[in-house]
């Protein structure tokens, strides 16, 4: 990984794309003691609209605190693939949920696509978990932090009746990745 | 025996600024007698105030003295009494500081109803600047910046205060002397906001302008329109015109805003 | 033993810095971008017994932490741009009647609404002059989530040594974003508290310069007796007209923080690679970290690029910024505003250097390679 690297969660407001990257970060900083910004920009609508959250994550000390050029980007709906899909470094890379991004952002950067609300939905049993689901495909496509950072952030978010359902649901996102990357 | 105003007074600040014929002087002995019926000390007693005529009483009173900005005394008295809820707080102030510029602070007090009293000397006109009309100033009354009879409709502070969730509203007048310590006392011991509404002459500012001759028929005319509430159930609509009543006109238990916060503290503590 | 390390916003940390500090009473009213500030004390004050109340308007919040703080407690209130507009008046009570408390303002953009989720530093020169009448003014601006933390605590501290307001000025974007940090220890920093009298009640004047230029302040209730007003006051609270009193007081009020012995005990700074620097760059909260990244990018290249980042912007680090003009060959003022520092940096440079304005309000964070291609520009 290089000296500093870029991830972007964004689709629409309410789908705890801040919180995944709000789980990435403190796997990175707080599990394995990298540096790490979170930051997020959200319209003055608390649920839909288009919503980001951006972490970065370094092994020295992060001065600029916003993203430059993504290394990453997870794009959950058309209107966030329009508006964030942008700006991806050449070579990056950016997963969809093919489901809901039929026009597909075209650019330098490799396309990923997986049904991620549909997974969460019908395979994991919950949509609301389509947040971890997506952390978990991030996790696996980007090597950002290890597996295990990235499960032990997401079970100290959740509360203990839910602690089954998201260890599935990062489980079933990491493994579809791994399965797309073959 | 002639009471003894002196022992809550501070030395050496008086003469005070009011003018002869103004009404605050009587609220202030007012005041200085209710404080001694109801046994405050004056440690423990904070005196706050906004801006104003009436707002300069506390700098002549033996007690924590707060003057304040322009309407801003309910919002300060509010802050001293949350972080020592053991203070006794009292409020002194104007209409025009209380009910235009402070208007906020005043109804947001009384919806909390947090346990302090606030005295309102309603002389119908802001004094201090030179008699521009306040909220109360009547409709059709001339004031320095109403020359042609003031054009808008009047505050009732003792309603508002009652709409506001004041849980103790009473008034009286500069004229009933006797009745103004009375009240205040009552409201001291009430635990929750008690507003004092007292009305008040400004023979300077607004007597002047408004055909009043004298001190004397300012204070003739608050004798007059005085109806003690408990009298009023008697009289019929005609004779109520143009009256104010006055006395205890509402009353009622509710949680004080201290006690609910403390509560609080104790369920941020742990307790059920 | 490892310390308590956590992810969190920058507002939040701001709320444990002030728990830290030993504050025991937040009044405030909502406002974005600095609503969590609020939201945190309102859990953790009543857990030690301080008191959180939600005010009817940002007037009122600040009208109660200045009683508040006249009983003798810690106070803070949290706000943004139009919150501090109206803050003003009481800012100046204040500074008049030397009530310490500390103000959180969280900028965005402006004037008047704004832009309430975008970030802006467009409130610093408002943070000196904002209140009418001549009055000194400490103003701090953290850079990062743990800085927050600890200015906070600084602010409180400052505020109870010199008996004043004190504003600490971030912008939405360290109030908003997460970052790694190490709670300090209990003890592990210094904790001031306000000098409280030792003269009996009787023999007590609130203003009394026999004891320095800082006069100990007395708590409501604790036995002493004195008056508090915003008129101009002689040294025993009450009101006066007379010149010699109010020039005096007047004087002293500006003096006990812009002295030179005071200035050294509040001032604070940070200089990265401006020893041998041509272009330095003066920058403050989070465009200073574009700044630290853009030095490090023009280093790479060979461009001599020195950073001086004020921790405290107010009283203004006129020495050594006058020396620095001495030194290099141009400074740069990247901020968020239409160069409002720029204008202070020109006055204490007199013209030895060119000095330029990187101005950015459309809302979006001022980049490293704005900065970068001016400094280019300059050499």
């Amino acid at each position: 990984m290089s000296k500093r690297y870029e991830i972007r969660f964004s689709g629409a407001g309410g789908q705890g794309l801040i919180t995944a990257g709000i789980i990435l970060a403190e796997a990175a900083s707080i599990i394995e003691g990298k540096h790490a910004v979170q930051s997020q920009s959200y319209g003055p609508e608390a649920r839909g609209g288009a919503s980001k959250s951006e972490v970065i994550i370094s092994d020295s000390p992060i001065d600029y605190p916003k993203a430059t050029v993504v290394d990453a980007c997870l794009a959950m709906t058309q209107e966030s693939a329009d508006k964030y899909a942008n700006g991806i470094k050449k070579g990056g890379v950016l997963l969809i949920d093919s489901d809901f991004v039929k026009n597909e952002p075209k650019g330098d950067f490799k396309v990923y696509k997986m049904p991620i609300m549909r997974t969460a939905k019908d395979v994991v049993g919950r949509e609301i978990v389509a947040n971890v689901v997506a952390l978990g495909a991030m996790i696996a496509l980007t090597d950002a932090v290890s597996r295990e950072a990235g499960l032990q952030a997401v079970l100290s978010r959740v509360p203990e009746a839910f602690i089954e359902l998201n260890r599935k649901a990062y489980a079933q996102g990491f493994e579809d990745m791994k399965k797309i990357l073959g | 025996m002639a009471y003894d105003y002196e022992k809550s007074l501070r030395p050496g600040k008086l003469p005070h600024i009011w003018c002869p014929g103004c009404g605050h002087g009587i609220v202030m002995k007012g005041l200085l007698r209710a404080m001694d019926t109801c046994g405050l000390e004056k440690n423990n007693t904070a005196l706050v105030s906004g801006i104003g005529c009436a707002s300069r009483l506390p700098g002549y009173v033996d007690m924590c003295t707060l003057h304040t900005a322009h309407g801003r005394a309910a919002a300060f008295a509010t802050g001293v009494k949350m972080a020592r809820p053991e203070m006794n707080v009292i409020v002194m102030g104007g209409d025009g500081d209380g009910t235009a510029i402070g208007g906020n602070h005043f109804i947001h007090a009384c919806r909390r109803n947090i346990d302090m009293t606030y005295v309102i000397m309603n002389n119908f006109i802001y004094g201090m600047t030179g008699g521009q009309f306040s909220p109360c100033t009547p409709t059709g009354d001339k004031a320095s910046t109403t020359p042609y009879g003031n054009p808008d409709p009047t505050f009732d502070i003792s309603k508002l205060a009652i709409g506001a969730g004041a849980t103790f509203v009473a008034r009286t007048t500069a004229f009933h002397a006797t009745q103004i310590d009375k009240l205040i006392a009552e409201g001291i011991k009430h635990k929750g906001m008690a507003i004092i509404e007292v009305l008040d002459d400004c023979p300077t500012t607004y007597g002047r302008r408004n055909k009043f001759r004298s001190v004397v028929d300012m204070m003739k005319r608050l004798k007059d329109i005085a109806v003690p509430v408990t009298a009023a159930g008697k009289m019929t609509a005609e004779q109520l015109e143009g009256k104010i009543l006055t006395g205890v006109l509402y009353k009622e238990d509710k949680p004080e805003y201290c006690e609910q916060y403390a509560k609080v503290i104790a369920r941020a503590k742990g307790a059920k | 033993m490892a310390k308590k390390v956590a992810l969190m916003q920058g507002n939040e940390a701001c709320a444990h810095g002030a728990m830290y500090a030993g504050c025991t009473f937040f009044g405030g009213y909502p406002i974005t971008p600095s609503t969590e500030v609020a939201e945190v004390l309102s859990n953790e004050l009543p857990k030690v017994g301080g008191k959180f109340i939600q005010m009817e308007d940002e007037i009122a919040a600040m009208a109660s932490v200045l009683g508040a703080s006249l009983t003798g407690a810690k106070v803070l209130t949290a706000t943004s741009g139009p919150g501090v507009s109206l803050k003003q008046e009481l800012i100046g009570y204040a500074c008049i009647a030397e009530i310490p408390c500390v103000i959180i303002n969280v900028m965005r953009g402006g004037p008047s609404t704004g832009m309430p989720t975008g970030p802006g530093q467009s409130d610093v020169q408002q943070a000196k002059w904002g209140t009418h009448g001549d009055h000194a003014t400490i103003a701090l601006v953290p850079a990062s989530v743990q800085e927050i933390f600890t200015e906070t605590v600084r602010a409180f501290n400052l505020a109870e040594k010199y008996r004043m307001p004190v504003q600490v000025l971030y912008d939405e974007i360290v109030g908003h974003m997460r970052e790694r940090i190490e709670f300090p220890e209990p003890g592990e920093l210094e904790i001031i508290n306000r000098t409280l009298p030792t003269v009996p009640p009787e023999q007590y004047k609130p203003y009394d310069t026999s004891f320095g230029d800082v006069p100990p302040l007395a708590a409501f209730g604790s036995g002493y007796r004195f008056h508090v007003t915003g008129l101009n006051k002689a040294q025993d609270g009450f009101p006066t007209t007379k010149a010699e009193y109010v020039d005096a007081e007047e004087r002293r009020q500006v003096r006990k923080v812009e002295g030179e012995v005071a200035r050294a005990q509040i001032e604070l700074n940070e200089e990265y690679l401006t020893e041998d620097a041509e272009v330095l760059i003066f920058a403050y909260g989070s465009t200073s970290r574009s700044a630290r990244y853009a030095v490090n990018e023009l280093r790479k290249e060979g461009i001599k690029a020195g950073l001086f980042r004020p921790l405290t912007l107010w009283p203004f680090p006129e020495k050594r910024i006058s020396a620095l003009g001495k030194q290099v060959k141009a400074i740069i003022v990247p901020e968020m505003n239409l160069g409002q520092m720029n204008l202070e940096v020109e006055r204490v440079v007199k013209g030895s250097c060119p000095v330029i304005s990187i101005g950015r309000v459309d809302g979006e964070p001022l980049n490293p390679g704005q900065i970068i291609a001016q400094v280019k520009e300059v050499k």
